[in-house]
């Protein structure tokens, strides 16, 4: 069974520094982190301690207003540093990596056969409930909750995004896997988008919907995705998957082991040669950047350029990253850079650079803010690229006012920050709409939940 | 690059705690007009759109270039058409340019002036607004207004009618139209009537210094102006308007950029389209027989709806608002021409009355909006 979605609002932002279909190892980190900053909505209690050995799968802290909540090591080693920051907030928890990693075995399991309940059970004790966002909100979800509908979006349409169903070609059964015991999650469908252009092993997946996505982005985000399958209302659940967290799903029930592998795709203009990368998740990143990137004057970013959060050259992989892109900084003064039809490197969603005139073309775009914050001005701009039935500026201007009833009526329970990423990319006035929505979704948990 | 070396030699002083900290707003208006600044992304979105608020005003200024120059050549062209004289090209620019050239440094001067002075009251950075509405205002006057009467509706239009509100992005109406409507209530006889739309026009004793609409509301023979003189602007009127050619040149730009709402121009266009065939079909007078196509050609219809009321801040925001909003300015535009004897002209009017009815439409297209959100609660 499958169904089309035709997006045709949104912007197609076309950058250099593709990823080439190839998949290198890249060597193992000697040291790894997890950051509970990466997990929103939830405070860790940690249950190591500096010095401890661990096994890949032992836990490393709880969410401790769900106890059963547990994010696990990724690797065996000893933990090597709690790193803090302000009030003594968990910054990170390191790991020192051992030679050949030993896993705990949390018991292979057919996710056909079992209930529920077991699957839930498996999902909690195996580490992978923290992989489940929740929408509303945009937080991880809530193990005493049942969904109405589960979405996984395996077509990422993010500038210079890695094609999911090649990072996916050797983890298909563990994929199909992970789908089937998602489906006993639910009542209601798992619903799984896929490109509507092209044909994969994603296509012939079981126990799942097939959403055919076609349209420039964020056709690829789950939040328009479920919009037009299955909106979400005040009250509901829907939960979400990223596609390469439903192979590690798949493979505990598969192996019994928790081992949270990842194909990451290392793109950009400042990359020397952008591919794929097999690695795992909390991997050191230094080795892996200072081979393959230019270093000077680069900003590397854990994510795709819209959504992904900056990181330094020495960080980590966070939880539920995929992609890693390095583009220039824009630290650079531009004389009258002001001037519309002049310099045919920059990019517009206006046709107000000349780069309407070659559509194809791929631009090489740089961490400028092009200009400086300002009162809204410019209308109809925001609704160009987001492609829901919704007011985005209505919607953002009852956020920045904190009005939950206003928030509601407008469709709060809908948006994720990353839906109004595109927003904050072609806004004129430079509006900070994904901090804007961000800061509203967790007024919204508090006061609403 | 030698400029930027320069500024940045003085642009510590203008930072906080600097020595001229107080004036940074006035001093990164002019820095950043020369540079786009260094400024990176913080958070969020980590590339951004090459469109900015100075890109945006920038185009707007750019098309209304054609109408500016056209009307600098008209005011030229209907003086010594006046006259009797038969006049070398450049000669009526020049003559037009003397003329025009003082209006808008007044308004420039003067606007930009006040705008500077908030900015650093306030403490907030300049607003690139000024830019478009500097150049409208001295294209909707008569040519002949007095320079004082010109910088006092300036005044009134940024004060009362911008930054009493919170500045640009948060005034109701549209500040170049305020401007209009102030010198017009407060200083009609150089506002309206047979003499002031042609430059000396009392010096010349002229025949025909009056408007088509004007003559029109006297009840006055129109046919001496043919639709082509219409339609390339070869007529009496503000400067800017009369050229509906040098207009849709600059809407074409507008429209292709994206910067201009193409949904409120086509609705203006089909309000006032409608309207007219409405009064066409009544006919019971000189006023309502005049041809419903030759009203989008003649006053300041053309000029109004595309550079007018589009003003993305006093027009209404969401797209099915920008429907009714541009339909309602046609109607209301050609409803003040037909029955309002007083005001030959009612494009001004209709636009000041839309800007402020603008929010309320927005509000049944959002309540619209919430009801459809609220139904599939229900039927879920």
């Amino acid at each position: 069974m499958s169904q089309d979605i035709r997006i045709k609002k949104g912007l197609t932002i076309k950058l250099t520094g593709d990823a080439e279909k190839f998949i290198s190892d890249a060597a193992l980190s000697k040291v790894f982190a997890i950051k509970p900053t990466d997990l929103l909505g939830v405070t860790p209690k940690l249950a190591v301690r500096v010095g401890d050995k661990v096994k890949a799968g032992d836990v490393l802290f709880y969410s401790k207003a769900e106890e059963s909540i547990k994010v696990l090591a990724p690797v065996s080693g000893e933990i090597l540093k709690i790193e803090r920051g302000a009030k003594r907030k968990i910054l990170t928890v390191q790991i020192s990596t051992d030679a050949t990693i030993e896993y705990i075995d949390f018991g292979a399991k057919n996710p056909k056969d079992l209930s529920s309940d077991e699957v839930k059970t498996q999902l909690l004790a195996g580490g992978c409930w923290p992989f489940i966002q929740q929408r509303p909100y945009d937080v991880m979800a809530n193990p005493n909750e049942a969904p109405k509908a589960i979405f996984v979006s395996a077509h990422d349409t993010a500038p210079l995004a890695g094609d999911v169903a090649f990072s996916l070609e050797n983890q298909k059964e563990a994929f199909q896997a992970g789908i089937t015991a998602l489906s006993k999650m639910t009542t209601g469908k798992v619903h799984l988008a896929v490109c509507g252009k092209s044909v994969s092993f994603l296509n012939d997946v079981k126990d799942v919907s097939i959403l055919k996505v076609t349209g420039k982005h964020p056709a690829g985000n789950v939040g328009v995705q479920i919009h037009h399958v299955n909106p979400i209302n005040q009250g509901e659940r829907v939960w979400t998957v990223n596609p390469q967290d439903v192979a590690v799903i798949g493979n505990l029930f598969l192996t019994g082991k928790f081992e949270p592998k990842r194909v990451v795709a290392l793109v950009g203009s400042q990359v020397k040669s952008p591919k794929y990368f097999k690695m795992l998740q909390g991997a050191n990143l230094e080795t892996l950047l200072t081979k393959n990137i230019e270093l000077d004057n680069s900003r590397v970013i854990n994510g795709n350029v819209l959504t992904g959060t900056q990181v330094t050259v020495d960080g980590y992989l966070d939880f539920k990253s995929t992609t890693i892109s390095v583009i220039p900084e824009g630290n650079h003064h531009t004389m009258f850079g002001w001037m519309p039809f002049t310099g045919g490197k920059k990019f517009s969603m206006y046709r107000s650079a000349l780069s309407f005139l070659s559509p194809n073309k791929k631009y090489t775009l740089d961490t400028n803010l092009n200009g400086e914050e300002r009162a809204f001005v410019m209308t109809g701009e925001m609704e160009k690229v987001l492609p829901m039935d919704i007011l985005p500026m209505h919607l953002l201007k009852a956020a920045m006012v904190g009005d939950i009833e206003k928030m509601e009526a407008l469709g709060i329970y809908e948006v994720a920050p990353e839906d109004f990423a595109l927003i904050d990319y072609s806004s004129s006035s430079k509006i900070e709409a994904q901090q804007i929505i961000r800061t509203a979704l967790d007024i919204m948990v508090k006061e609403v939940g | 690059m030698g400029l930027n070396k320069i500024m940045e030699k003085y642009r510590p002083l203008f930072r906080k705690g600097g020595k001229y900290e107080k004036f940074a707003p006035a001093f990164n208006g002019i820095d950043t007009f020369l540079f786009v600044p260094n400024h990176t992304t913080k958070m969020g979105s980590h590339v951004r759109d090459a469109v900015d608020l100075k890109r945006v005003m920038i185009i707007v200024v750019l098309a209304l270039l054609p109408a500016m120059f056209f009307g600098m050549w008209n005011i030229g062209y209907q003086h010594f058409s006046q006259l009797g004289e038969a006049t070398p090209f450049m000669d009526m620019m020049l003559y037009g340019a003397i003329k025009f050239l003082p209006m808008l440094l007044i308004s420039y001067g003067v606007g930009l002036g006040i705008e500077f002075a908030f900015a650093i009251y306030r403490g907030h950075d300049i607003n690139e607004g000024y830019l478009v509405t500097g150049m409208l205002i001295p294209l909707i006057m008569p040519v002949d207004l007095p320079l004082w009467m010109l910088a006092i509706a300036v005044i009134f239009a940024v004060i009362i009618g911008k930054e009493a509100f919170g500045g640009t992005g948060m005034n109701i109406l549209n500040p170049a139209l305020v401007a209009r409507a102030f010198a017009f209530f407060s200083y009609a006889p150089s506002m309206s009537g047979d003499k002031v739309w042609v430059a000396d026009a009392s010096t010349v004793d002229a025949i025909s210094g009056e408007t088509i609409l004007g003559q029109l509301a006297a009840g006055a023979d129109t046919s001496a102006t043919s639709v082509m003189d219409m339609f390339m602007g070869y007529m009496p009127g503000s400067i800017g308007e009369t050229s509906v050619l040098m207009i849709l040149i600059g809407a074409a730009l507008l429209i292709f950029t994206g910067i201009g709402s193409w949904r409120i121009m086509v609705a203006g266009v089909i309000g006032a389209a409608v309207t007219g065939l409405l009064f066409n079909a009544l006919g019971l007078n000189a006023l309502m027989e005049f041809p419903w196509w030759q009203h989008l050609l003649v006053g300041g219809f053309a000029f109004g709806i595309v550079f007018m009321a589009t003003d993305p801040v006093t027009a209404a925001q969401t797209n099915t608002g920008k429907w009714i909003y541009g339909f309602l300015i046609g109607f209301f535009a050609i409803m003040v021409r037909v029955f309002n004897g007083a005001y030959p002209e009612g494009m001004m009017m209709a636009i000041l009355l839309m800007n402020v009815f603008a929010p309320y439409i927005d509000h049944y297209v959002v309540q619209a909006n919430v009801k459809r959100r609220l139904k599939r609660l229900k039927t879920a």
